[in-house]
């Protein structure tokens, strides 16, 4: 009954990318098996590190607490099987590409044991509608749930923050433009109905009207299953957006400017132009927390790449090393040289298999090793790189300005709204890494925006100091001349009398 | 199991310079062997001479600036500039003006500026800019097609090279029997001495639209164009802006007073006007770089070659219509930035931000 | 053809003497500059340039008593810096500075407040006959308090 619809606005550039999906696609999605050990980092989200609620040799359950929020932009963390906290120690992290980061490890018992509802916190009504929003925002910062797209961004978080605009779009997020990734597709697929439930309790806890479930043409059994779904429910203000296949479309700001045709203010956040865009992961997820009282402890992963025998989707508990994985894809094939969490364009390489699988990890791509560009050719200002370029920046100029350590000019040209997607690097004929470039200038801005405020700033106080310094030398010069007037208004005998009671209480002492 | 550490993307452009450059050369391909179809091995002659010189200036030039010798050459830049530098050469040009074009070119307009991609200006017009007006006597000798029915003389591959080599020509022939004027030399005299555009198109070697010979020549190139076009090495708005510049003003003059100005459709076919608008204009480093600005460079070297030829007192406009718009073209690309999505928008949608 | 070389010439004579008039009778952006350059400076107020404070040496730089190149905590950026809008040479530094921030061992410190005085930013902190200690995020490590500290309890510590 809601038929898809073509996109609104249009993005400009963009990349027509080969998808490699279908390695991935041809089966359904393989439950993993719980391993012997799970590796919990402290930190699998954006902003303040969880703190560890369990201690060395304590017995969990799955779903318990094990590391709480600290801090306004933070995230608890669950224990995704039942079993034994051994360590609580530093292991190799894949936010950390391959470097270590704290971490709880649990061996797991096997029994697969769950907390019971009535120990979860926040129990919820079989019917979330009859929640008031405010509580139902409150549940779902319980439950761990972050941005599963990539960004892990705390979700509870991002909706208390769109509660203070006025949204008035939901747009689930499921595009997943680049290349090799089908953890969405397959998701979209099987449990379309959690989806879009997960889309109604976020439209009743911001109070939305209209939600628009954005994918990609070369989905088409996606658009089926969901579609499917909303003949069934029949909720009208669900709506699925059919948008062509170009890279990276599935950017949030990109998506917000393809679906609605308006444009995310620079620095600003979809929730300035009335939109919340959440990835369907993280909907199927809210689903879970609120109704089943599952916090999120597991996730789909598309394990995929040249270096791995049979790619495949897994549903795999949170804490799994990727070695572990690997087998379910066939294990590693001669030309995993490789390891890369994420995707082609985006992704982060990591030195170690041992890094666990997280709440961000939505591909595991093994490949061969990326072919050297050679060396880099000085700049022949074709303008591929702004044809191709999803924010209408001008990467040219940007690379002449990052070499020139032009910050003014860095500005000026938009370098701060660049969201590295790779488009430029993958046009430019004389090889330049732009992307690169882009990220040590961003760090180079950051870095001088921070001297400017120090420098401000101890001007300020040299300022404040300086003025203290000389109203107390006028205060001080006052009450002296004050002093010597009344002295004088006194008379000499006055003085002589003072001087004679200090030496008359000198000599007391 | 561990693994090596790289920084994303993690896939490499398919494009490189050299391969651009090889297929702007290989689209120069079928006019080349028209040209010495018609007007002999000269065009060869000067080609190798172009090219054995603008290399040889590049190797030291990178040399001189202390960088490796290889990168300059392998992307081909040098052979491209040479080889539109030699379209631009009557066939008949002594080795040492053609050396002291192409490495004027090399040397002062393309490495003093800074090497690949820093240029100004661009190269090959330089160059020609600068023989044009150093040796005005050798660039006005042009010789004939050689087609059946035109009555001149022609000189053999040998007579050629010893012209190429000496400068003068073997005993017995003489300059008037094998030159003659171009078909926009022919028009530009013909018109200032009050004759009709009809009357001079009626005069054998102007050909059915641009010239004989020289229209066949300008067919290939558009056929090379097209094909640079359909593989995106090359984008419209520069070609479409030269036709424009100059097919409007054109048009106008020839509506207003058809008897004494060139049709459109001469315009746009005698001279050098298609090899600038696909090869010339189209050089990445010299022209402008959004798709607005690129427009607004080809509208203005098409307008400029149309004064040039209607006002000015040379004959073909193209070399200094290229070099003027040159200049302008910083100042096309900032005021033709694209607007930057999320910037400057309207108080109501969002705060601009910097 | 010598007409128009003595013309030309004449022209150019006249501008030039008109123009060196115009630079020396109109009023000059002086004070606006000295804003200009005192926000290009780090503000340690360390003087260790010899002014006693960023804005005397940019009032100096200015009128160009002070060369450009004597400022260590602003570094060879702030050199390049200066020269940029003065349009002066770029001269290598006079004198090069790690950047540092003071750290008071607190167990000798006698509460003296000798070095709270010094501060030109007022970035430590203490009563009188008690403990002092440096608020690090403000120090900008001019090492003024350092010579005044009677029980030497005070070093400078390298910010990585």
């Amino acid at each position: 009954m809601s038929a898809p619809t073509y996109d609104l606005g249009t993005l400009h550039g963009g990349l027509r990318l080969p998808g490699h999906k279908s390695a991935s696609t041809g089966q359904a999605i393989i439950d993993v098996p719980v391993p012997a050990q799970l590796v919990l980092p402290i930190t699998q989200h954006v902003g303040d590190p969880s703190q560890p609620v369990v201690g060395i040799g304590e017995r969990v359950l799955k779903g318990q607490l094990i590391a709480e929020s600290d801090g306004t932009l933070s995230a608890p963390v669950h224990a995704p099987s039942s079993g034994k906290i051994i360590a609580i120690e530093p292991w190799p992290v894949s936010r950390r590409y391959g470097e270590n980061a704290p971490c709880i490890v649990i061996e797991c018992d096997g029994k697969d044991e769950a907390v019971l509802p009535a120990d979860m916190p926040g129990n919820t009504p079989a019917n979330f509608t009859t929640l008031a929003p405010a509580d139902l925002l409150t549940k779902i910062l319980q439950g761990g749930i972050v941005g599963l797209g990539g960004a892990a961004f705390p979700t509870a978080q991002k909706l208390m923050q769109a509660r203070t605009c006025k949204i008035d779009h939901l747009l689930l997020n499921g595009v997943e433009c680049e290349s090799y990734i089908s953890c969405d597709d397959l998701l979209m697929r099987e449990r379309a109905g959690e989806i879009v439930n997960g889309a109604q309790i976020l439209m009743h806890a911001l109070q939305i009207d209209v939600c628009f479930i954005a994918i990609e043409s070369d989905k088409p059994e996606a658009i089926r299953a969901l579609a499917l779904v909303l003949g069934e429910i029949n909720d009208e203000r669900i709506v699925i957006k059919q948008v062509p296949t170009i890279y990276p479309s599935g950017g949030e700001d990109q998506l917000v400017q393809l679906v609605t045709n308006r444009e995310v203010p620079s620095g600003g956040l979809p929730s300035d132009v009335g939109c919340l865009v959440q990835n369907v992961g993280t909907a199927a997820a809210i689903h879970d927390w609120v109704v089943d009282n599952q916090p999120l402890i597991s996730r789909v992963t598309t394990i995929t790449g040249d270096g791995v025998a049979s790619p495949v989707n897994v549903r795999a508990r949170i804490g799994t090393t990727i070695s572990d994985i690997i087998e379910l894809a066939g294990g590693y094939t001669d030309s995993a040289k490789q390891l890369i969490i994420g995707g082609p364009m985006t992704g982060k390489s990591v030195t170690t298999d041992r890094v666990p699988l997280v709440k961000a990890t939505n591909c595991i791509l093994v490949s061969s090793e990326t072919p050297s560009p050679g060396p880099a050719l000085p700049c022949i200002r074709c303008g591929d790189c702004a044809a191709v370029c999803p924010v209408q920046l001008l990467p040219q100029q940007l690379f002449w300005y990052a070499c020139a350590d032009d910050e003014d000019k860095m500005r000026e040209f938009g370098l701060m709204d660049c969201i590295e997607c790779g488009c430029c690097d993958l046009v430019c004929p004389s090889h330049i890494p732009l992307t690169a470039d882009f990220r040590v200038a961003k760090g180079r801005i950051q870095e001088l925006a921070d001297e400017k405020a120090r420098a401000a700033r101890a001007r300020q106080r040299f300022e404040a100091r300086s003025n203290r310094l000389e109203r107390e030398q006028t205060e001080r010069e006052t009450e002296l001349a004050q002093q010597k007037a009344s002295a004088k208004k006194a008379g000499p005998s006055a003085i002589a009398e003072i001087l004679k009671r200090k030496q008359t209480s000198k000599d007391d002492e | 199991m561990e693994f090596k550490r790289r920084e994303a993307p993690y896939l490499i452009p398919q494009v490189s310079v050299s391969s651009m450059m090889l297929q702007v050369l290989a689209a120069l391909v079928p006019a080349a062997i028209v040209h010495v179809w018609f007007f002999g091995p000269g065009f060869i002659l000067n080609l190798l001479v172009a090219a054995v010189f603008a290399a040889g200036g590049e190797t030291v030039m990178l040399g001189l600036r202390n960088r490796k010798s290889e990168a300059g050459l392998t992307d081909y830049s040098v052979l491209v500039t040479a080889a539109l530098f030699a379209f631009a050469l009557p066939s008949l040009t002594p080795w040492w003006v053609t050396a002291t074009g192409a490495l004027f070119a090399v040397i002062v307009a393309k490495h003093l500026y800074g090497g690949l991609g820093f240029n100004i200006f661009n190269p090959a017009m330089a160059g020609y800019v600068v023989i044009l007006i150093a040796f005005p006597m050798h660039l006005n000798l042009w010789i004939a097609p050689r087609m059946g029915d035109l009555d001149y003389q022609h000189l053999t591959v040998l007579q050629t090279l010893q012209y190429t080599l000496t400068g003068s020509l073997p005993d017995g022939i003489l300059f008037d029997a094998i030159s003659r004027a171009t078909p926009l030399d022919v028009m530009k005299s013909g018109l200032n001495n009050a004759r009709t555009f009809a009357e001079i198109r009626a005069i054998p070697v102007m050909g059915d639209f641009g010239g004989r010979g020289w229209e066949w020549i300008g067919n290939f190139l558009a056929f090379g164009g097209f094909w640079l076009l359909i593989k995106k090495i090359i984008r419209w708005q520069i070609p479409v802006g030269v036709g424009l510049g100059l097919l409007v003003p054109a048009t106008i003059m020839y509506m207003v007073e058809p008897g004494s100005h060139a049709s459109p459709g001469f315009h746009l076919f005698s001279g050098a006007t298609i090899l600038c608008a696909f090869f010339i204009a189209t050089d990445p480093v010299s022209a402008a770089t959004s798709p607005k600005g690129r427009l607004i460079y080809g509208i203005g070297i098409g307008f400029l070659i149309y004064c040039i030829r209607r006002w000015g007192s040379y004959a073909d406009g193209v070399a200094f219509a290229v070099l003027l718009m040159n200049m302008a073209v910083p100042t096309i690309d900032y005021l033709t930035r694209p607007h930057i999505i999320g910037h400057d928008l309207s108080a109501d949608s969002g705060e601009a931000d910097g | 053809m010598w007409t128009a070389v003595i013309t030309i010439a004449v022209i150019a004579l006249l501008a030039g003497f008109g123009l060196s008039i115009a630079s020396r009778r109109l009023p000059s952006d002086d004070g606006d500059l000295v804003e200009q350059v005192n926000d290009l400076l780090p503000q340690t107020q360390c003087a260790q340039c010899g002014y006693p404070g960023c804005r005397p040496f940019a009032t100096a730089v200015v009128e160009g008593t002070a060369a450009i190149n004597l400022c260590p905590p602003g570094g060879e950026e702030t050199v390049r810096q200066l020269a940029n809008l003065l349009g002066r040479k770029v001269i290598p530094l006079a004198e090069s500075v790690e950047p540092c921030v003071a750290i008071i061992d607190e167990a000798l410190c006698i509460g003296c407040a000798h070095c709270r005085s010094a501060c030109p930013v007022d970035a430590i902190v203490g009563a009188h006959q008690l403990m002092h200690t440096i608020i690090e995020s403000e120090c900008t490590g001019c090492e003024l308090c350092v010579a005044p500290c009677p029980v030497d309890c005070i070093s400078m510590k390298p910010l990585t």
